[in-house]
């Protein structure tokens, strides 16, 4: 499954440690962030919990960077 | 400006007046002067501490903030609180600048791409009603008036207006259309009202399509980029080891050789080159230049899929064309008539009646040759000979129109044709009146786009077709193409294709140009598959890395020189930044550059390289 989800974030390099983040991330399969768009296109795996691996998501781009949000 | 960025500037005006105020006021000495100077410093720099601490606890330790918080604290524990202060200072103007910018080019491509239409008129019973495009079902009528974007493809039912494409293919002169024409949705109706039948759902209508493609265009990584984040990878904790070398090694040297070790003037020296050795510059820039050299590149109308592309297609030395809707518009055409016994209209006339209940392509282009409205009355005894062509009476005169087969089977003498195409023979009343040539023609920019293809650098052209090998070489030699191979099945493409891949040098990389029908296989197998066309055709969306809008070969020109003049710009920022920075930190090491010098260096380089990086996004006079 595919979704895709608003950010926000200051500088491209930012959008790169978010991507990188979020591909991290248990339970997602692949994650792409468009710096242009400011969207986050994510894929979970199987019978995940989109809500709930994104809150993982969040968290993890928090920690590279602080000055991040994903409009959930 | 956003309110992130207007709270900026308010806090570095306030730290700028604060310091002012500190500088011009008696301060003095000591303790007090800390405390007063701290008061600036944390107005400006408490986020970049913050940061930096958060880093820290979470294991992500070398990042500019730290950099930043390093180098600053460090300064005010050696007492330099101005220079401590002022480093703070303009590394955030550099940010607020920085982000600035990208707001603004954002906001640039963001409206060249805006084609999302936000509502659809529909004829209710008090006049005309707003509807959500995605609530209109396939099959209604929409009414789109002067100014209005068409929302959902479909046909034009009433009404006739010239049409604004350049969103979409950034071709500035307008279409026209009129009842019984195709319409695609995101084009701008300049004059008429239009009454449009849809023949798409929303969803699967070429804006909906578009904006798809552009928004999930894969983050493909180039080279470049993977470099720029191996470089910074390394690049900050060997600056960070380098520098509390610096810091300590030399002092300790000192000690050893029984002279004053001067630690504060080495910890300054260390200080200035962490500061000087911020990424900043390389991180920054090399992905924003992609970004505005993706985002130039969909104004021109050319769809980049990911910055990887821009790359290989900056390297393209070899292009491959296919022949049929490439280079060629792939509609068959009369192109002449020739030994005409009666005059040209009148035998195209006749022809046309006579081959005016086929459905066949070439009685389309007879039609289309004669252009006038033709009264099917004046047509009896209609005769299909399979394989012949057709005879008829058109106002009681015999008329036979097919090859010359036909023509022999009638006892008529037909006179050959030396050129190169599909030759339509007519008879009427028993007795030769001359042929038709009819041939699939070149697009008209084609040669043009062949030539500008050899003087942009390319190495070769070649086409690939399956048609005849007598018309392959003579549109070949039409448009100068170099090499060419006729007969060929779409198996057989991708041999020649591969064939080509192994003689090509190891930098050389290969296009492929494609209309996208057929060629999935060849546009996955090249080094970079371009299809053309793109309106209407899912599939070349699907299969190609690069989508031009259009299907003006001049575009594969124009998409060329957008990726070397991208390439060109991310070249001259690693270049630049990395050059000035070794610079800057040989002389910071060696204690000519002060910190003053290093913040210029850490921020003005940054100021360059993102402006030169936001010239991506001028694609104007390519």
């Amino acid at each position: 499954m595919k979704k895709t989800y608003k950010i926000d974030v200051d500088c491209a390099n930012c959008a790169n440690k978010m991507e990188e983040a979020a591909k991290k991330t248990a339970g997602v399969a692949d994650a792409t962030v468009n710096f242009m768009a400011l969207k986050m296109i994510v894929e979970f795996e199987d019978g995940q919990d989109p809500k709930a691996v994104m809150q993982e998501v969040l968290k993890n781009c928090k920690k590279v960077e602080d000055d991040c949000e994903i409009f959930l | 400006m956003n309110k992130k960025q207007k709270k900026m500037l308010v806090r570095i005006l306030a730290a700028v007046a604060l310091l002012v105020l500190l500088t011009v006021l008696p301060v003095p000495e000591g303790p007090v002067q800390l405390l007063l100077y701290l008061l600036p410093y944390l107005v400006i720099g408490y986020d970049i501490l913050l940061k930096a601490w958060k880093g820290i606890c979470n294991r992500q330790v070398f990042d500019e903030n730290f950099l930043m918080a390093v180098a600053t604290v460090g300064a005010m524990i050696l007492g330099d609180y101005k220079e401590g202060t002022a480093v703070m200072l303009f590394y955030q103007i550099g940010e607020l600048f920085q982000s600035y910018a990208v707001g603004r080019s954002r906001r640039n491509i963001s409206q060249l791409m805006d084609i999302r239409p936000d509502y659809a008129n529909i004829e209710g019973e008090n006049g005309l009603e707003r509807v959500d495009p995605d609530e209109v079902e396939v099959g209604t009528v929409i009414v789109v008036q002067p100014g209005e974007k068409v929302p959902i493809d479909g046909v034009v039912m009433e009404g006739k207006a010239a049409l604004n494409t350049s969103a979409l293919t950034g071709e500035s002169l307008p279409r026209d259309v009129k009842p019984g024409d195709d319409i695609i949705s995101g084009c701008i109706n300049m004059n008429g009202v239009l009454k449009i039948r849809t023949t798409r759902e929303f969803g699967e209508s070429t804006v909906s399509k578009i904006l798809d493609l552009v928004e999930n265009s894969s983050s493909k990584k180039s080279q470049s980029e993977r470099f720029i984040s191996r470089f910074a990878h390394y690049y900050t904790p060997a600056v960070c080891y380098s520098a509390l070398a610096l810091a300590v090694l030399p002092p300790l040297v000192m000690l050893l050789l029984g002279r004053a070790p001067q630690w504060g003037q080495w910890v300054y020296r260390a200080l200035t080159f962490l500061v000087i050795s911020c990424p900043c510059a390389l991180v920054i820039s090399i992905p924003l230049s992609f970004f505005a050299g993706i985002g130039g590149a969909s104004h021109a109308g050319v769809l980049v899929k990911g910055s990887n592309y821009l790359e290989t297609l900056a390297q393209t030395r070899y292009v491959v064309f296919d022949k049929t809707g490439t280079l060629t518009r792939g509609v068959f055409e009369v192109v002449g008539v020739h030994h005409n016994q009666v005059e040209e209209e009148k035998l195209l006339e006749y022809a046309a009646l006579a081959e005016s209940f086929s459905s066949h392509p070439i009685s389309r282009s007879l039609k289309e040759a004669y252009g006038k409205p033709l009264d099917e009355n004046r047509v009896t005894d209609v005769e299909e000979i399979s394989g012949n062509g057709v005879t008829a009476k058109v106002d009681g005169v015999s008329v036979a129109v097919g090859n010359e087969k036909l023509m022999r089977r009638l006892d008529v003498e037909a006179i050959p044709c030396h050129h190169v195409g599909t030759i339509v023979h007519v008879a009427i009343g028993g007795s030769y009146a001359g042929h038709v040539l009819i041939s699939d023609v070149a697009k008209p920019t084609s040669a043009q786009a062949i030539r500008e293809l050899r003087k942009a650098g390319i190495r070769k052209t070649v086409m690939l077709t399956g048609d005849t090998e007598r018309v392959a070489r003579q549109v070949a030699q039409e448009l100068g193409v170099d090499e060419v191979h006729s007969e060929l099945l779409p198996a057989d493409k991708v041999d020649r294709i591969e064939a080509l891949l192994d003689r090509k040098g190891p930098k050389e990389r290969l296009a492929f140009v494609g209309d996208g029908i057929n060629d999935a296989p060849v546009l996955s197998r090249a080094d970079i598959g371009i299809a053309m066309g793109a309106l209407g055709s899912d599939a070349a969306i699907e299969a190609a890395d690069v989508v031009l809008m259009d299907d003006d070969p001049m575009k594969i020109v124009t998409a060329i020189r957008i990726a070397r003049k991208c390439m060109r710009i991310v070249y001259e920022n690693i270049y630049f930044a990395i050059g000035i920075k070794l610079v800057c930190l040989a002389l910071g090491a060696l204690g000519v550059a002060n910190m003053w010098v290093a913040i210029f260096a850490d921020v003005g380089v940054m100021v360059l390289a993102v402006l030169n990086a936001i010239r991506a996004l001028i694609v104007k006079k390519l």
